[in-house]
Parts: structure tokens; C-alpha cells; sequence
């Protein structure tokens, strides 16, 4: 009652929903969009406290400048050859994506997803981690697979979900699973690998192990409680784990302002948490390696977690099953301010003098022919849906560790079921 | 099957929150489940300026389904809008517009991404009302679509309702095509209390009988594909009886009825299949008669078996209609695992799976 009255000249509240700058049609514009230049960015000791250099979550750590020099503290100085692997990976994970995308639109499996534009991410952050450190990856990583030497014909089979698909044709295509690559099996729920990561670090720990944990979400995820705790449990225990956020600036449809990229950036959660805190350009494989280098060690040190934010873009849809010019423009990816990482590294060795465009499409050529080879092995184990299916009873297989009675009934009745159905495929 | 064999006085004028246009309005078109689902939206935003839309992708875009395409240009972004991914925000942010006296229909954007909202569910929405002596209530519809058949993998595949049917306080509401799908929802919408709405995703543009290896129909063809365009509800807790029969009773909800029917078709056998629509509060009175006329009963769903709605369902059968029954109740349901993805269409209980029960409730 007493507040009746005064509340007559207030204004109206309005409520804020947040717009992306550009939608389909627009011409865009990033000139607002401000890049730092690169190597203007400090590197702090490994063993400086957290709270020493809050400035680093919000500005961009860049190595590559626009002349494909690598300057500044942050240049991780790689050898040529290993710049070399660097590129042939991420050449190797676009041809990968662009032959199972195309397998995916002739009706040989039923879902893919690329990770075009943001290659270095994946590629170069394994290769700056020990092979057996482990990894927690979302479902654009599979660069960690590349980067790993990871068979392409036993990726291929997971995605037919054919009959030498390890994981049986019981996961969704791309949602790998390898402990022998240190690769923790892929959900396709949001966010739940961050507490997992967090909490093979803490068993790493614990244990007086030396290998470390990193994880990836998307900064769509980030919103996520399983984010949150993750985080909360990493700065409390100092867990030994590397925390990536790539921020590609889309998810599905909605831009990183639905995640809270219109207030702060992505990185910046780490200093509400007291965790070391980087915002990289995530478009730069050298700033990613060099990134994850001193995340690394940190982590190793007993120093504890570290938030690193990967700007970069999605190129393309989210997956096979999305259509992006519906909700954005076109042009956002060819006037992208950040360019492109493989041809960035690739300026970048022929300023140096080790490599040339001849090598780069002869290189290109050869890995097109490498992802075809592997894809006519992996199809001879067949393609989903036409008959070359894991055993019919295998479905059953993995639900517990030990078959409880009523599991053993249901199998039964499947295969009397399908004795009665004669379907196409096989039996056994 | 269809509307014409529904109970007609389901289509009852709304309760006093909305003011009344209690004429069904007159023109009906052909839709899909997706565009019947959009037209209630459509239809109650027109109506009740509270009714707001939310969740991840649903604004601009209209949803990954397209279920809520143009109603952001329509009704504007403070009444249509995106959110962060965080199904448990969504559904707390929508228990709190709710208690400001909004009528928020939050989107989960699978029925298998809901888990992290649990929380705000079971212990929040579900209990506001009697911890509260009826001061806060949480009006809200979360609609979600779910079940398998697309091969979408054990995270785009699962049929959930039991854990919801289980939690006293929510109501759960199962549609079986366009016409149900757009009564029903307007009904929930203008609820008081927390529905969940689930969408068989399998059947949003055509009936599906379950031969996957058939050509896919569509709901141009099928008479519950004609859709009023205007207002009208079917009750919450009203089961349709979507084919009389003597022989047994088949209760099924969602996909199932379509699948269901197939194989009843197939066998041969006059039964009377009731599609449930809502299984809470449940229409108890429907599935008594039928059952007590009949002597046989049949359940038939998507979801797991352990602890699956078919076993209340089963239950309640047992201690009402006992000394009815000629035969053990059946259930045929998915097998006790999570939701294969190359395997989908062994799991998946066709009308292989259902004839095979029916010949043996028929023989006992």
C-alpha cells in the first residue's frame, strides 16, 4: 500500500533481448569489432597467481600477424617441421569433414558435423598436450583425433555405425569414444564433460599422477549449470585441467549474446572463479598451441585450471541438420575479421620459406586422396542402414556389466521377433 | 481413426480465465502436428497477452522443428524469444515468470536434454502450488519433442514420460496427430498447472505404423490432419477411443496408436484401441469400461519397460477390471536399454513386436 503512490512516476521497466548485428541479407560490417595487434599481449610466468592478470581474459592473445609473421612473447617458436604437421593436420581434419559431410548427404549416415574455420582449436591444442593427457572433448573436436593419428577408417566406421564400429552402432555419428586415445566418450547432452574433466583431474591429483585433463564446450554451453560447478570445483581443488571454451559465435541459431557475449567475454567467467583466465585467437594456431602450452603448464605445476577462450567462427551449420542461412548472413564467414587458420599458418611457413603454394596444393591433393582410401576401407564394412549392422543381439550388450534376467528375457523376444519378421538383416 | 470418432463434447468452451469465443470457428485447413502445434500457440498469443514463448532457438528461427516459425515476427521478442542453453534455467526462469502471473510455454528442445531441469520440475513447478496454499501456482507447458524412429541416437530418441507421470503435482499429455496435438495444447496452455507436453517427433508430418521400410505418409491424406484454424481444446484427462471394437482393449498414446492400429489391422482382430492423450490425470473411466467390455487388455508404448507407464497402467487394469479379465494384461514396449542408433528399428516395438502379443492375449 505505502509503495502505491511513489510508484506512479516511476518509469516502465523494459526488458532487454539481446540481437545479433547481422541477419540474412545484411551486408556485414566487423569494423566495430576491434583486433588487438599481435604480440602486444604479455605472457605472465606460468607460477604467477591468477589474480596478477585479469587483463588477459579480455583482450585477444594473438601470435600470427596479418603479414604471417609470428611475433611476441606468446610465439611458441615451433620448429618447421612441426609447423608443417601443424597444417598437415588441419588440412587433413577439412578434408575429413568435407568427404563425411557429402557421405552424410548421400545417405550413408544420418548426421555429421564439420568443424570448418575452426581447425587450430582442436589440431594445434593436442598438439602443445602430452598423448596421454587427457582429453573430454564436446562434438566439434575431432581434430583431437587427427591431431592424434587416430585412424580415419575407425572413425569412419563409428560414423556409418557399420559393422567394425567399435562402439557397436549404439552412439550417434561423431560421438567417438577411444580410451586408448585418451578421448573420453562424447555425449551429446551439453556441458557434462566440464565436471568430468574436472574430476579426472582431481583423481590425477590425488593419485600423484603427472598427466593432466583438458575439456572443450561451446560458449552456447557455457550456460550450462554442469559448466558452473565444473568451474567452482576446478578453482576449490586447483584441479590440473585445461577448460576451453570455443566461442564460435553461433549456437544453432542463437549468437554468443544468448550466452552473455554482450556483457563480458567468455574468459572473463574465469576471474569470477579465481582461475587463470586467456581469451585467444582462436583462428591462430600458434596462440592456440602457445595458449595451451602454458596452460599446460600451469596445470602441471600444481598451479591449477585454467579458462581458455577461443574466439573464432562456425563456417558452417551446426550440423547436417541445420540450414544457417536461415538466421544469419552469409557473408559473416568471408568477411570473418579473424581469417581463416590453415591459410594463416600456411602464409605463415611460406614467409618463413618452408612451404609454397605448389606443396600446399599438392598436399591438399594427397590428403583428399588419403580421406577417399580410408573412406572405400571403412565402406566395406558397410554403410548404415543397408544390412552390414553390428550382431542383432549386441543391443543388449554393455547395459550392465553383468545381463540381469529381465535383460536376457528381452533379447530372447527380439530374436524370436525377428525370426518371425524376416527382416534384411543379418541374424545371428 | 481420427476426430470424427473422438468424443465431440471434448470440444468444450474455455474456463473463465480467457474471455469466451466459445464458437469452434468454422474454417478448418490441412496441417501437419508441427503446424497444429504452431497454430495453438498462434491462436492463444492472439488471445491472452501473458501467453510467452521461450526457449533455445525458438525466436527467430522458430525452433529446430520450425514449430514456433513467425511467432516472434508476429508477437514480438519480449513474447518470443531465445534463451541461453540451460534447460534448468529455462524452466526456473519460466516458474518465475509464471509466478508474476505470466503463462510461459518454455521449449526443451529434445525430451532427452530436459534431465538437467529436473530439479526445477519435480522440487519447483510440480509443488508451488501446495507449498504455497495456492498463493503461487506455476502455469507453465513445457513442450518437448520426443520418442525415436529418426535415428537420432540414444540423445534425440527417448521417451521420458514415466519420470514426469511419476511426480504428484505435473500433468503429462501424449499427442497422437494435428488435430489432438492443437486442442490438447491450448488446453495445457490455459491450464493453472505445470504440464508437460510431449511431441512425437516421429509423427509431426505424417502418421507412422511403424513399417520403416515402407514410403513415409503424410497428414494430407489422413482426416485428424484437418485443423481448425481457430480456438477450440480438447480436455486434459480425456482419452479417445480411436477404433471401437469387442475383442480386447488396446491403450496406446502418441506413435504407438499409429503403430498399434497397424498391427490390430494386420491381425485382424476387432479391438478397441483408446489413444490416451493424457496419462496424467488419466482417464480412468474410459479405459475401465472398455476393459470391463472387453476382457482383454493390451498397453502398448515407446518408452523402456521397467517402471514404464504401462505398468501403472497395468495395475490400475488389475485392481479395477479383475474379474473381468480372460487374460494376463500385455504390455509391448522398448526394450530395457538406452535408445540404439543402428539398431533403432530392432528396438523400436513395431507391428511385428505388437502382433506377436496379440496373438497370445487372443489365445489365452
Amino acid at each position: 500500500m505505502t509503495g502505491e503512490p511513489s510508484r506512479a512516476n516511476l518509469p516502465p521497466l523494459s526488458l532487454h533481448v539481446p540481437e545479433p548485428k547481422f541477419r540474412p541479407g545484411d551486408a556485414v560490417d566487423f569494423s566495430h569489432f576491434d583486433v588487438p595487434p599481435a604480440g602486444e599481449q604479455r605472457r605472465p610466468d606460468t607460477a604467477e597467481p591468477a589474480d596478477k592478470f585479469h587483463d588477459l581474459a579480455f583482450t585477444l592473445v594473438r601470435v600470427l600477424n596479418d603479414d604471417g609473421e609470428a611475433v611476441g612473447p606468446w610465439n611458441p617458436r615451433l620448429s618447421p617441421d612441426k609447423l608443417r604437421q601443424m597444417l598437415r593436420y588441419m588440412a587433413l581434419l577439412r578434408a575429413f569433414d568435407e568427404r563425411m559431410f557429402r557421405a552424410q548427404r548421400q545417405g550413408k549416415t544420418s548426421f555429421y558435423m564439420k568443424a570448418t574455420g575452426e581447425e587450430a582449436v582442436a589440431v594445434a591444442a593436442t598438439m602443445a598436450l602430452q598423448r596421454d593427457d587427457m582429453t573430454f572433448p564436446s562434438y566439434r573436436q575431432q581434430g583431437i583425433l587427427i591431431a592424434r593419428d587416430w585412424s580415419l577408417v575407425d572413425m569412419m566406421n563409428q560414423i556409418y555405425s557399420n559393422s567394425a564400429d567399435r562402439l557397436q552402432g549404439k552412439q550417434l555419428p561423431i560421438m567417438y569414444s577411444t580410451k586408448e586415445g585418451a578421448f573420453f566418450s562424447i555425449s551429446g547432452n551439453l556441458a557434462t564433460q566440464y565436471p568430468q574433466a574436472v574430476g579426472w583431474a582431481m583423481a590425477s591429483a590425488a593419485k600423484g599422477d603427472t598427466r593432466i585433463a583438458a575439456t572443450w564446450c561451446g560458449e552456447g554451453s557455457t550456460a550450462e549449470g554442469d559448466f558452473h560447478s565444473a568451474l567452482t570445483f576446478a578453482t576449490v581443488y586447483r584441479a590440473p585441467v585445461i577448460l576451453n571454451v570455443v566461442n564460435n559465435q553461433w549456437a544453432i541459431s542463437s549468437f554468443s549474446g544468448f550466452a552473455g557475449a554482450e556483457a563480458t567475454t567468455f574468459a572473463a567467467r574465469a576471474v569470477g572463479y579465481g582461475i587463470a583466465g586467456l581469451r585467444i585467437d582462436g583462428n591462430d594456431p600458434l596462440a592456440v598451441y602457445a595458449a595451451t602450452e602454458w596452460a599446460a603448464e600451469r596445470a602441471r605445476t600444481n598451479q591449477g585450471p585454467t579458462l581458455i577462450e577461443h574466439f573464432t567462427y562456425r563456417t558452417e551449420g551446426h550440423s547436417t541438420s541445420d540450414d544457417p542461412t536461415q538466421y544469419r548472413s552469409a557473408d559473416e564467414a568471408t568477411e570473418w575479421p579473424l581469417g581463416d587458420p590453415i591459410k594463416r599458418l600456411k602464409d605463415h611457413l611460406i614467409k618463413l620459406g618452408e612451404w609454397d603454394e605448389e606443396r600446399h596444393a599438392a598436399q591438399d591433393l594427397e590428403l583428399a586422396e588419403q580421406v577417399k582410401a580410408a573412406q572405400k576401407e571403412a565402406e566395406k564394412n558397410g554403410i548404415l542402414g543397408h544390412g552390414l549392422h553390428q550382431p542383432l543381439d549386441t543391443l543388449f550388450d554393455g547395459v550392465y556389466e553383468e545381463m540381469p534376467w529381465h535383460l536376457k528375457e528381452q533379447r530372447q523376444q527380439m530374436l524370436d521377433e525377428e525370426e518371425t519378421s524376416g527382416r534384411p538383416w543379418d541374424r545371428k | 481413426m481420427g476426430p470424427e470418432v473422438s468424443d465431440m463434447s471434448d470440444l468444450e468452451t474455455p474456463e473463465a480465465r480467457i474471455a469466451p469465443t466459445p464458437e469452434r470457428e468454422g474454417d478448418t485447413v490441412r496441417m501437419n502436428m508441427i503446424q497444429a502445434i504452431n497454430s495453438a500457440m498462434d491462436v492463444l498469443m492472439d488471445r491472452d497477452p501473458d501467453v510467452i514463448v521461450m526457449g533455445e532457438d525458438v525466436g527467430y528461427f522458430g525452433g529446430v522443428f520450425r514449430a514456433t516459425a513467425g511467432l516472434q515476427k508476429k508477437y514480438g521478442k519480449t513474447r518470443v524469444f531465445d534463451t541461453p542453453i540451460t534447460e534448468c534455467g529455462i524452466i526456473g526462469v519460466a516458474v518465475g515468470m509464471g509466478s508474476y502471473g505470466l503463462r510461459p510455454v518454455p521449449e526443451i528442445q529434445f525430451a532427452d536434454y530436459i534431465y538437467p531441469a529436473l530439479d526445477q520440475l519435480v522440487s519447483e513447478a510440480a509443488r508451488l502450488r501446495y507449498r504455497s496454499a495456492g498463493e503461487f501456482t506455476a502455469p507453465i507447458t513445457v513442450r518437448s519433442p520426443f520418442g525415436g524412429g529418426i535415428f537420432g541416437g540414444q540423445t534425440h530418441s527417448q521417451s521420458p514420460e514415466a519420470i514426469f507421470a511419476h511426480v504428484s503435482g505435473l500433468k503429462t499429455v501424449i499427442p497422437s496427430n494435428p488435430y489432438d496435438a492443437k486442442g490438447l495444447l491450448i488446453a495445457a496452455i490455459e491450464d493453472n498447472d505445470p504440464v508437460i507436453f510431449f511431441e512425437p517427433k516421429r509423427i509431426y508430418n505424417g502418421p507412422f505404423n511403424g513399417h520403416w521400410d515402407k514410403p513415409a505418409s503424410n497428414w494430407s491424406k489422413h482426416p485428424a490432419g484437418e485443423v481448425p484454424t481457430g480456438y477450440y481444446r480438447i480436455s486434459l484427462g480425456k482419452a479417445a477411443i480411436v477404433r471401437p471394437g469387442e475383442a480386447l482393449t488396446v491403450l496406446a498414446y502418441g506413435t504407438m496408436v499409429h503403430v498399434a492400429a497397424e498391427a490390430v489391422r494386420e491381425a485382424g482382430i476387432d479391438a478397441e484401441i483408446i489413444d490416451l492423450r493424457t496419462l496424467v490425470p488419466l482417464d480412468i473411466e474410459t479405459i475401465e469400461e472398455s476393459v470391463k467390455k472387453t476382457g482383454r487388455c493390451l498397453i502398448v508404448h515407446e518408452a523402456t519397460r521397467t517402471q514404464g507407464f504401462g505398468a501403472e497402467l497395468s495395475a490400475l487394469v488389475q485392481e479395477r477390471c479383475f474379474y473381468h479379465l480372460e487374460a494376463p494384461v500385455e504390455r509391448v514396449t522398448g526394450f530395457d536399454t538406452p535408445y540404439p542408433h543402428s539398431l533403432e528399428w530392432a528396438y523400436f516395438p513395431g507391428p511385428v513386436r505388437i502382433g506377436m502379443a496379440l496373438k497370445k492375449i487372443m489365445k489365452d
